[in-house]
C-alpha cells in the first residue's frame, strides 16, 4: 500500500452519499472493518464504507494527543503509538486485524484495565461526524480541556453509529509501562471477589485483574523498582518471567481467544458493580474487570439473566448469539422508560430519518 | 446590568405573575425557602463574574427531590425559566439570574448521604462542597480526586454542570472521569438516573453528555463519586527558567519520556513575583517562568520518576531546581500557586480571569501575542497555566474605575479566547461558557454546530427552560458578532450598554 493509500480522506463522498441517502430516505448501514458486525441486531439497510477514509491527521506525543480518519485500522494506530512508547489506555479490543478506529469508539469496548485506567469514553477528547442531515460537524477538539459546548463526543462514544457516521476521532494517549508482570493465585471465586476489589483500594500498581476458572490474575505495570516491590507484597507466583508472556495472556483476555472462549451457548457480557457475588445464573463464568465485568456461556433464557443481573444493581447484554436470538430477545439492555424517551429524542435531533444503523442498538433507534 | 447581554429582549416577569408564582412555592416550601423581597435577592444576583449582574424575581431554596419536582413542574406549565445554582463559585455568569426566570439554588441539598469503604463510592447531595467529600472519605483513606481551585467553597453540583477541573486532572481526570452515577429531574420533573455504579450503562453515554452542561438539561439532585486510595508517596518539584521556552520544552520532555505527573503547573514573572510577595512560599523571583511539578504513587515509583524528572530538567535550561524537603514545604510550595489568583488581585484593583486551552506547542507563540497585545492595550496581564495540559489562565490586570477600561479588559480578553481557537485550543478549559465567552462560542463552531447543540438541548428541554440564553449563542447573535468583527472593533451601536 502507497503513503497516499495509507492516508486519504473522502469525508466529502461520504457525505455526498449520506446526502443522497437523506434525499431518497434510504437507511445505511455504516461498515468499518466489520470485525464488530456481531455486536448488536444487524440489519439489511444499504451499506456506506469508512474503511477507506484513514490514516493519522496529526500525533503530537509530547501533548499526549493523537487524532485519526475513522478508517484508520487500530493496529496502524497501535503501532503508531508504540513507536513513541504510548498506547490506547483502555485497550480496546480488536477481535480482527480488520478492526478500525470509527468503529472503536462507535462500540466503545474497553479491555481488561477498564477498572484502573478508564473506558473508551474517557479518552475521547473530540470527533468530526455526518449528520443524519448530511452535515460535517467537529465537536471537542485535540486538548484534554474543553467545555466549550455539549459534549456530543461522548455522545458519540458508543453509539452504535446511530448518530452519526464518525469521520475521525482525537484521542488521549499514555504512555506504555516500563515493565509488567502478572501473578498467578489458585482461589476461590468468592475470596477473589475480595482481594480484587481491596487491591484497588491500596496504592499498588495494579492494571488488571481477572478470575479463571480457579485462579486468580493480577497484572502489575509500571516503573520497574515499584512492580517488583510490589509483587513482593502480594499472594501468588509469577505467571512467567517473560513479559512478553504476561502480556499475552492479557491480550488472549482481552481479544477472546483464551480456551474459556471455546464455547458455542450464547455469550453475555455482564456488568454488575463491585463486589458482587456470583448471579445465581446457570453457565460458564469468567470474570474480568476485578469482577465487575462477567463473561457468561449460557442457554439460560434471555429474562431470567436480565433480571437478575439487574436485580444485582447492572446490566446485560447478548454479546455474541446467532442472529434469530439477537433480534428475539434484543442484544442491549434496555435503559427505562424515561432514558428510552431520551434516546428516541436526541436519536430524532441528530438522525430525524432514520438513516443511521437502524435498530443496531434498540429496535425502536 | 441590561438586558443586552442575551440576543433575544428579556421581558421581566410582571408582579402579579411573580407574586402568583410566590404563593404556589409557598404551598409546599416553607417561608424562609422563598426569597422574594430586595434584601432576601440580592445575594443571588451575580455568581463568581461579578461584573455581570441581575437581581432574580424569585429564589427558592429546596430540600428535597420532590420540591425540586414539583418547582420544576410548576415552572414547566407556567413556562417559567429555571437558573439552577450551587455555591455561586462559577467564572463565567452560568447562574446569572434572568429577568423572567427563577434561582432555583441548591444549598439545602448539603448532606454526605453515604461512604461505602470498600466499593470505593460516596453518594452526596449535589450542595456539598467539593472539599468536604475528601474530608469525610480521608478517615478511610481515600479521597475525590479533582480539585478546582475553588474547592473550599464550591459545590460537586456545580463541578458536575462545569465539568470542573484541577490541578491534578492531567493525571487524575475531570469531574466527567470521577463521576459514576448521577441522579437529576427533568424540566418534566421526572426523576432519572444517569450511569450507575458498574463500570458502564446501557445506550448513550447521557451521564457525560450531562458534565459541562451548564445547568441547560437538568437538575442535579445526588452524585455518586468515585475515592481514590491516597498515594502512599508524594514528591514536589520547582523549577525555574530563564524563559517561558525553556520551561514549556522541559514540560514536553518530560511527559514525552513517559511519565504522567499528578500536578504541573507553570507560572511567568508577574505571576511569580505576585505569588511570592503574598505567600513568602521560597520561590526564586529573578526567573522569567517557574513550574511545580508533583508526582505521585508508591515509594518506588516516585523515587524512581523524580531522579528522571531531575535530569530532563537539568537537560533543558534549568536555572534553579529545588525538591520539597518536608510535606510543611510541599503545601508552602503549593500556597504560592493555589494563591495566584488573590495575589495578582492585590497588585491591581480589578483583574479578569481569562481560561483557554492550547495545544501547548503553540505557548511561547500564545505569550509572545499576548505580550504585544498587553502593550497595545495597556493592561498588564499575569499568567499561571495548568502546564501539562495546555489550560491557561493569563489573568488581565484592569481598574473598574477607571472608565472604558473594563470594556477593553474585556475586549482583550476576547481576542485571547480568539487566538486560542486559532491554534488549534479552545475557549473553555474548565470555567464553562455561561454567559461571558458566548461570542467566542460563534469563533469556535460554526452554524450547522451550534444547531446541533440547541437540537441536543432540544430532546431534553423542548421548551428551553432550563438557563435559556447560557452558553450556546443563537444564530442571529453569531451574525451580530461577525458583523462587530468585521469593524474591527468600532462597535455599530456604540450607545448599547454591553454589560
Amino acid at each position: 500500500m502507497t503513503s497516499a493509500e495509507q492516508n486519504q480522506d473522502i469525508g466529502e463522498q461520504l457525505q455526498q452519499q449520506v446526502a443522497e441517502a437523506y434525499s431518497r430516505g434510504q437507511p445505511l448501514n455504516i461498515c468499518g472493518g466489520s470485525s464488530k458486525s456481531f455486536l448488536g441486531v444487524g440489519s439489511n439497510a444499504h451499506p456506506i464504507h469508512t474503511t477507506e477514509h484513514r490514516g493519522i491527521v496529526s500525533y503530537e506525543p509530547t501533548e499526549l494527543v493523537i487524532t485519526a480518519r475513522s478508517g484508520t485500522l487500530l493496529s496502524t494506530l497501535n503501532r503508531v503509538l508504540a513507536d513513541q512508547n504510548q498506547m490506547l489506555p483502555f485497550e480496546p479490543p480488536a477481535y480482527s486485524a480488520n478492526a478500525t478506529l470509527g468503529g472503536t469508539m462507535a462500540c466503545a469496548l474497553s479491555g481488561p484495565a477498564r477498572p484502573y485506567a478508564g473506558a473508551a469514553r474517557d479518552y475521547a477528547l473530540g470527533c468530526r461526524i455526518i449528520n443524519g442531515q448530511a452535515q460535517s460537524l467537529r465537536f471537542g477538539g485535540e486538548v484534554m480541556k474543553n467545555v466549550a459546548g455539549y459534549d456530543v463526543t461522548r455522545l458519540m462514544t458508543g453509539a452504535m453509529g446511530t448518530l452519526g457516521l464518525i469521520l475521525d476521532f482525537s484521542l488521549k494517549v499514555l504512555p506504555l509501562p516500563e515493565y509488567q508482570l502478572t501473578l498467578a493465585c489458585p482461589s476461590s471465586v468468592e475470596d477473589a471477589l475480595h482481594k480484587m476489589q481491596a487491591l484497588g483500594g491500596k496504592s499498588q500498581p495494579v492494571t488488571a485483574a481477572a478470575w479463571i476458572d480457579g485462579t486468580l490474575y493480577t497484572r502489575l505495570a509500571g516503573a520497574r523498582s515499584a512492580v517488583i516491590a510490589s509483587a513482593a507484597t502480594l499472594d501468588g507466583d509469577p505467571l512467567t518471567d517473560d513479559p512478553a508472556i504476561s502480556a499475552q495472556f492479557w491480550t488472549d483476555l482481552r481479544e477472546h481467544q483464551h480456551k474459556f472462549f471455546q464455547q458455542s451457548a450464547p455469550l453475555w457480557r455482564i456488568s454488575v458493580p463491585p463486589l458482587t457475588p456470583p448471579l445465581e445464573i446457570k453457565g460458564d463464568c469468567l470474570y474480568d474487570w476485578a469482577g465487575m465485568q462477567r463473561w457468561l456461556f449460557s442457554t439460560d433464557d434471555a429474562a431470567t439473566i436480565r433480571s437478575t443481573a439487574q436485580s444485582a444493581g447492572g446490566h446485560a447484554q447478548l454479546f455474541r448469539a446467532d442472529d434469530q436470538l439477537k433480534a428475539l430477545v434484543g442484544v442491549f439492555h434496555p435503559p427505562g422508560d424515561h432514558l428510552m424517551n431520551l434516546h428516541r429524542n436526541i436519536k430524532q435531533e441528530f438522525d430525524p430519518a432514520g438513516l443511521f444503523n437502524p435498530s443496531r442498538l434498540y429496535a425502536d433507534l | 446590568m441590561s438586558t443586552a447581554l442575551f440576543s433575544e429582549p428579556q421581558t421581566p416577569l410582571e408582579e402579579s405573575a411573580r407574586m402568583s408564582l410566590v404563593q404556589e412555592f409557598l404551598k409546599f416550601l416553607p417561608d424562609e425557602s422563598v426569597l422574594h423581597v430586595d434584601e432576601d435577592l440580592l445575594p443571588y444576583e451575580s455568581d463568581g463574574l461579578s461584573v455581570y449582574r441581575q437581581k432574580p424575581p424569585v429564589v427558592v431554596l429546596p430540600e428535597t427531590i420532590e420540591q425540586v419536582q414539583t418547582i420544576l413542574r410548576i415552572c414547566s406549565a407556567r413556562q417559567i425559566p429555571v437558573v439552577a445554582r450551587g455555591a455561586g463559585t462559577g467564572l463565567s455568569g452560568g447562574a446569572l439570574p434572568l429577568v423572567n426566570g427563577i434561582v432555583l439554588g441548591m444549598a439545602k441539598f448539603n448532606k454526605i448521604v453515604h461512604i461505602d469503604e470498600q466499593a470505593r463510592t460516596a453518594v452526596v447531595q449535589p450542595g456539598v462542597r467539593n472539599l468536604a467529600i475528601s474530608e469525610a472519605a480521608s478517615d478511610f483513606n481515600l479521597y475525590y480526586a479533582p480539585d478546582p481551585s475553588s474547592q473550599i467553597a464550591c459545590t460537586i453540583g456545580g463541578n458536575v454542570a462545569e465539568n470542573s477541573g484541577g490541578v491534578h486532572c492531567l493525571k487524575y481526570g475531570l469531574t466527567v472521569h470521577n463521576v459514576l452515577q448521577v441522579k437529576a429531574i427533568t424540566i418534566q420533573g421526572d426523576l432519572i438516573t444517569l450511569g450507575g455504579t458498574c463500570l458502564d450503562s446501557p445506550g448513550y453515554d447521557l451521564l457525560g453528555v450531562l458534565h459541562g452542561s451548564e445547568g441547560m438539561l437538568a437538575v442535579t439532585v445526588e452524585i455518586t463519586v468515585k475515592l481514590l486510595p491516597k498515594p502512599s508517596s508524594t514528591k514536589l518539584l520547582m523549577a525555574a527558567f530563564d524563559s517561558v521556552e525553556q520551561a514549556g520544552d522541559a514540560v514536553a520532555a518530560i511527559i514525552g519520556s513517559g511519565i504522567i505527573p499528578a500536578g504541573l503547573e507553570m507560572m511567568d514573572k508577574p505571576a511569580i513575583i505576585a505569588a511570592e510577595a503574598f505567600a513568602q512560599c521560597g520561590y526564586p523571583t529573578d526567573a522569567e517562568a517557574l513550574f511545580l511539578c508533583e508526582l505521585d504513587g508508591t515509594a518506588e515509583e516516585v523515587a524512581d520518576q523524580i531522579s528522571k524528572v531531575e535530569t530532563l530538567i537539568r537537560n533543558n535550561g534549568v536555572t534553579r531546581l529545588h525538591v520539597a524537603g518536608d510535606e510543611t514545604e510541599r503545601l508552602l510550595l503549593w500556597k504560592g500557586r493555589k494563591s495566584a489568583f488573590p495575589a495578582v488581585g492585590r497588585l491591581s484593583p480589578d483583574y479578569y480571569c481569562i481560561d483557554g486551552t492550547i495545544p501547548r506547542r503553540h505557548l511561547s507563540t500564545v505569550l509572545q501575542r499576548m505580550n504585544e497585545w498587553s502593550e497595545q492595550y495597556g493592561l498588564r496581564i499575569a499568567n499561571v497555566f495548568h502546564a501539562g495540559d495546555g489550560n491557561l489562565h493569563p489573568l488581565i490586570l484592569f481598574d473598574g474605575n477607571v472608565e472604558g477600561e473594563l470594556e477593553r479588559t474585556e475586549e482583550l480578553g476576547g481576542k485571547i479566547l480568539e487566538l486560542c481557537v486559532e491554534v488549534g485550543g479552545t475557549i473553555t478549559g474548565e470555567h464553562g461558557v455561561g454567559m461571558e465567552k458566548i461570542n467566542q462560542m460563534c469563533v469556535q463552531f460554526g452554524s450547522d454546530e451550534i444547531t446541533q447543540f440547541h437540537a441536543l438541548k432540544n430532546a431534553f428541554d423542548p421548551d428551553a427552560l432550563l438557563n435559556p440564553g447560557k452558553a450556546i449563542p443563537t444564530l442571529n447573535r453569531c451574525a451580530e458578532f461577525g458583523a462587530l468583527h468585521v469593524h474591527h472593533g468600532e462597535l455599530p451601536h456604540p450607545d448599547i450598554e454591553r454589560f
